[in-house]
């Protein structure tokens, strides 16, 4: 089909280009051209003209005289270069990206690629409904994503502010700091709560993932009584809202923090801990009991009557069949009951005491009274270990699936 | 050859339905045994520690403990006479003052009366400063009748049963360990004196709890005034103790010059005198109140039961249909968000869902606290929106828009935070919807829209009522994100709990705004269960 050409084909794909192609790259290029105009300085009207101007003139060469590899590198050195005549090296970037969309919004168009979601019997209307979905959810994606991406370049910032400055723009390393990185891994003001956290979690995790395991299997089996019950009540630390809960443990655990520190003889520091951790470990319970439960839900019971008759006793059956076939369900509860106590903030402010300050606590104190940046780098830590946790629980989730064959892959 | 119509047998001889059913509550005791640890943690640091709140948004003890005298003689009194209480009232109220000062309880009381009728706590502090004095007229005209009533011993061995007297001194010779031993009162010297032999009591068991020791402690002078009003009318005959020389102080006594104590607590401030101090302490005098949840609804107590706040003290009511409403538009912005993206989701092939369900997860697993500072960060008016808007020139650099410290603020970030809840749930249904169905009402001639609104949305609805409840359940009770982004217009009733448990340490409110707060997450979880089954709750995928 693209071999041989008719005259009548040409002429048709000649009108395309100019009813379709072209006007539409410039009105694309002149949106890019305002802001690069705005942000260069040179005015509304210049930029909105200069931008479709580009637009249209790359749409036409691009689309009728190159091939796409090509077209694509020249857009962008072309507006590369233009961007190097106005802005320096940050508008050599600029202009390489808006390089970028522009040629590829031109072959988009002029190639029909736009229309490859769609059946070929699709109408006009359906074809543009079907694209404006697809921008309108790369909005909304970029809604979800774009603050937790938009804080780690923030937080090399070398000045104490919170936007980018001149210097960042313009990608000068002058810039660009570790301090704020430094200032979280000398302080002992982020030290000591990060120490704390890194008490608390884990062994609030050992509780709720102990727990609820033994908990999980038992309500798995076939008759359970009240089961509907049982399940609401060791549900309800994660319905229950926070504030509620906490307000429940204040008056709970001072009283028993109180009661420890007389009776026991234990250390005003040491009950503090451990009130923290107990409140920790029953909030994180439910998601060890859903978890845990769901991986259940394909466990084949004959497995265990199986062992059973082959002379196991129950806890042999327990750890050599039935753990490892439900560990990825727990170990995934056990990494939500962690980053649950690892991000909670509401019930240790009003159970722990100053000594059992956790991370989350003192970037609340910290955005509410007195905000450094460092807030920043301790996020793009934190955001760091939330991926490193997305991807083993994910990887878990597919081996859990492969192991009950509930995947096809 | 057997008997046919006998039960069927198990291979042990037992009857194979009773044995069968031995089995079946075997294997019910073992899951209740697994069951059980976990249960038990939950319900005593959980549900215990929720069912002491409710508690506690109706607990009032606090009046009758420190006020006992005083909370008993009010009981009579008639508001509607507009005029304070008679004099033995106030005699109650010096005694239970006294004993409230030394215990250091008064100012308590008065802190907890002042959410009620601002000014008592001030009132209770200034009197507790002047109430040791009350009774100095009657306790000299004592000591000059008679020295031996100023021998704090003498009181002892007159009020007290021998035992305590015993008791007291061979604690006193076992060199004062510990703290001496609890008064008990002589019945004899009750049934006589019974106010003072109270009142003495009081004193005797405060500075035993002091760890002092009752026989030196100088007697208060309230009790003499005590016993001054008491001795003349007494009839001694039954008072076995002679320490006091009480039958020769009869006669005397019936002599002496009292002191007005009504027009002392008047003198001292006269807020005693007011009608509305003493309706305050009539209304709490009882153990148990719905004060808390009156005022949590922006009513209060009144002689004639209970009324709405002036308008310019009502903020409750306010704040909890702000709080409903702002939930509300969150979840509304969440479905409008959620539905294409998790229709685009489920209709993707596996492996780009799998992509683009990363974006969804990422900000489900990070940090809350991060979240929102980065909404911080970006909203700002010297923030990264505020800027870009500024620089391509749609705002002008005097009037940036302001996006934080306000309702905008608060629904913005929490729409983010609480997106992915909507997106998960929704996510799960439409994957089970299958795509023939539209096919099929497209081939029989629906167009995109038909096809979608009879065919899909209502197989889809399902996913929004669950993703709904779940984020309005999440959002109505939520205190960081509105507390930092919110300023004073985005602020939610559970930031008003906090500000109660921990700045204006009025807990009984916080309790009860609590107890509202739960009650109505309880109606929507029970909806939740209704409609998608606690069971079926999912995370992530």
């Amino acid at each position: 089909m693209t071999t041989f050409m008719t005259a009548a084909d040409k002429a048709a794909a000649s009108d395309n280009t100019w009813n379709f192609t072209v006007p539409l790259t410039a009105a694309f290029g002149a949106v890019l051209g305002l802001l690069g105009g705005q942000a260069a300085g040179l005015g509304v009207w210049a930029g909105l003209i200069a931008g479709a101007v580009i637009g249209a003139a790359l749409a036409y060469a691009l689309s009728v005289h190159l091939p796409k590899k090509i077209g694509r590198w020249a857009a962008i050195a072309v507006c590369a270069v233009l961007g190097l005549i106005l802005g320096g090296l940050a508008g050599v970037l600029a202009g390489a990206i808006m390089g970028a969309l522009l040629g590829w919004c031109a072959y988009w168009l002029s190639t029909g690629a736009y229309r490859s979601g769609v059946p070929p019997y699709a109408t006009t209307g359906q074809v543009l409904w079907h694209n404006a979905f697809k921008f309108i959810c790369g909005f909304i994606f970029f809604f979800l994503i774009a603050p937790i991406i938009t804080i780690i370049p923030l937080s090399f910032n070398a000045q104490d502010f919170f936007t980018f400055t001149p210097e960042m723009l313009a990608l000068d390393p002058a810039g660009y700091s570790l301090k704020h990185y430094n200032d979280f891994f000398t302080n002992p003001d982020w030290l000591r709560p990060m120490k704390n956290s890194l008490i608390i979690a884990p062994f609030a995790t050992i509780i709720s993932v102990s727990l609820g395991t033994l908990a999980a299997i038992g309500l798995s089996q076939s008759h359970v009584p009240f089961r509907r019950g049982i399940m609401a009540i060791l549900i309800s630390p994660m319905i229950v809202p926070l504030i509620i809960s906490a307000t429940g443990m204040f008056f709970f655990y001072s009283q028993m923090g109180l009661w420890m520190e007389d009776n026991l003889g234990i250390s005003k520091s040491l009950s503090g801990y451990i009130k923290v951790i107990l409140a920790h470990a029953a909030l994180g319970i439910p998601f060890v009991i859903i978890t845990v439960t769901a991986t259940l839900v394909g466990f084949d019971n004959s497995l265990t009557r199986a062992a059973a008759n082959m002379g196991a006793t129950p806890v042999t059956t327990f750890f050599k069949v039935q753990m490892p076939l439900i560990l990825p369900g727990v170990i995934s509860g056990g990494l939500f009951a962690f980053i649950t106590s690892f991000d909670e903030v509401v019930v240790v402010l009003f159970v722990g005491a100053a000594a059992q300050k956790t991370l989350p606590w003192q970037m609340f104190t910290g955005l509410r009274e007195q905000i450094s940046p460092t807030i920043l780098a301790v996020a793009t830590v934190l955001v760091a270990i939330s991926i490193v946790l997305l991807t083993v629980v994910e990887m878990l989730r597919r081996r859990s699936e492969r192991l009950r064959g509930m995947s096809p892959s | 050859m057997t008997d046919a119509a006998g039960p069927v047998l198990a291979a042990d001889g037992t009857p194979l339905k009773k044995s069968l059913n031995r089995a079946l509550r075997r294997q019910k005791m073992r899951a209740l045994m697994l069951i059980a640890p976990l249960l038990l943690f939950i319900l005593i640091t959980f549900i215990w520690p929720i069912a002491q709140m409710l508690l506690r948004s109706v607990e009032n003890q606090i009046v009758s403990d420190v006020l006992p005298r005083t909370v008993v003689a009010v009981v009579e009194w008639d508001a509607s006479t507009e005029e304070a209480p008679g004099d033995p009232v106030f005699e109650a109220l010096a005694q239970d003052m006294m004993v409230a000062v030394e215990q250091k309880q008064h100012t308590r009381l008065g802190s907890r009366l002042n959410y009620e009728t601002t000014g008592v706590s001030s009132l209770f502090r200034k009197s507790g400063r002047a109430v040791d004095e009350m009774g100095e007229l009657a306790m000299d005209q004592f000591v000059a009748l008679d020295e031996g009533f100023e021998a704090p011993a003498n009181w002892a061995v007159n009020l007290g049963t021998a035992d305590w007297n015993a008791a007291l001194t061979d604690w006193v010779n076992n060199g004062e360990e510990g703290n001496a031993p609890r008064f008990a009162a002589d019945p004899g010297a009750a049934e006589a004196l019974p106010q003072t032999t109270r009142l003495y009591g009081d004193f005797a068991n405060f500075v035993a709890s002091d760890g002092d020791n009752p026989l030196d402690e100088d007697i208060w002078p309230i009790l003499f005034h005590t016993l001054a009003q008491e001795l003349p009318s007494a009839d001694l005959s039954s008072v076995a103790g002679t320490g006091l020389p009480l039958v020769a102080a009869q006669g005397p006594v019936a002599g002496f010059e009292t002191e007005d104590i009504k027009a002392a607590f008047i003198d001292i401030d006269e807020d005693w005198a007011s009608v509305e101090v003493w309706q305050t302490i009539q209304t709490y005098s009882p153990d148990f109140t719905n004060g808390y949840f009156l005022n949590s609804i922006d009513m209060q107590k009144s002689p004639d039961g209970a009324e709405w706040r002036p308008e310019d003290q009502q903020i409750y009511l306010t704040l909890f249909w702000r709080t409903m409403l702002m939930s509300f538009v969150i979840t509304c912005s969440c479905i409008l968000l959620g539905y294409p993206v998790a229709w685009l989701l489920a209709n993707l092939p596996a492996s780009k869902a799998n992509l683009l369900m990363i974006l969804v997860l990422l900000p489900f697993w990070t940090s809350l606290l991060v979240r929102t500072s980065a909404w911080k960060v970006l909203l700002q008016q010297q923030g990264v929106i505020n800027e870009l808007l500024v620089w391509i020139g749609l705002v002008g650099d005097e009037n940036r828009l302001a996006l934080i410290n306000n309702a905008t603020g608060t629904i913005i970030a929490m729409t983010h935070i609480l997106l992915p809840f909507m997106i998960l749930p929704l996510y799960s249904v439409m994957k089970t919807i299958p795509p023939s169905y539209l096919r099929a009402a497209k081939s029989l001639g629906a167009t995109n829209w038909t096809a979608f609104w009879r065919v899909y949305f209502p197989q889809s609805v399902p996913g929004i009522g669950a993703g709904s409840i779940l984020v309005f359940i999440l959002s109505i009770g939520y205190y960081i994100t509105p507390e930092i982004v919110g300023g004073t217009k985005g602020v939610f009733i559970s930031n008003r709990i906090a500000y109660h448990i921990s700045s204006s340490l009025n807990w009984g409110l916080a309790a009860a705004l609590g107890s509202i707060l739960l009650a109505i997450v309880l109606i929507f979880y029970w909806m939740y269960d209704k409609i998608v089954g606690i069971d079926n709750v999912k995370l992530g995928g």
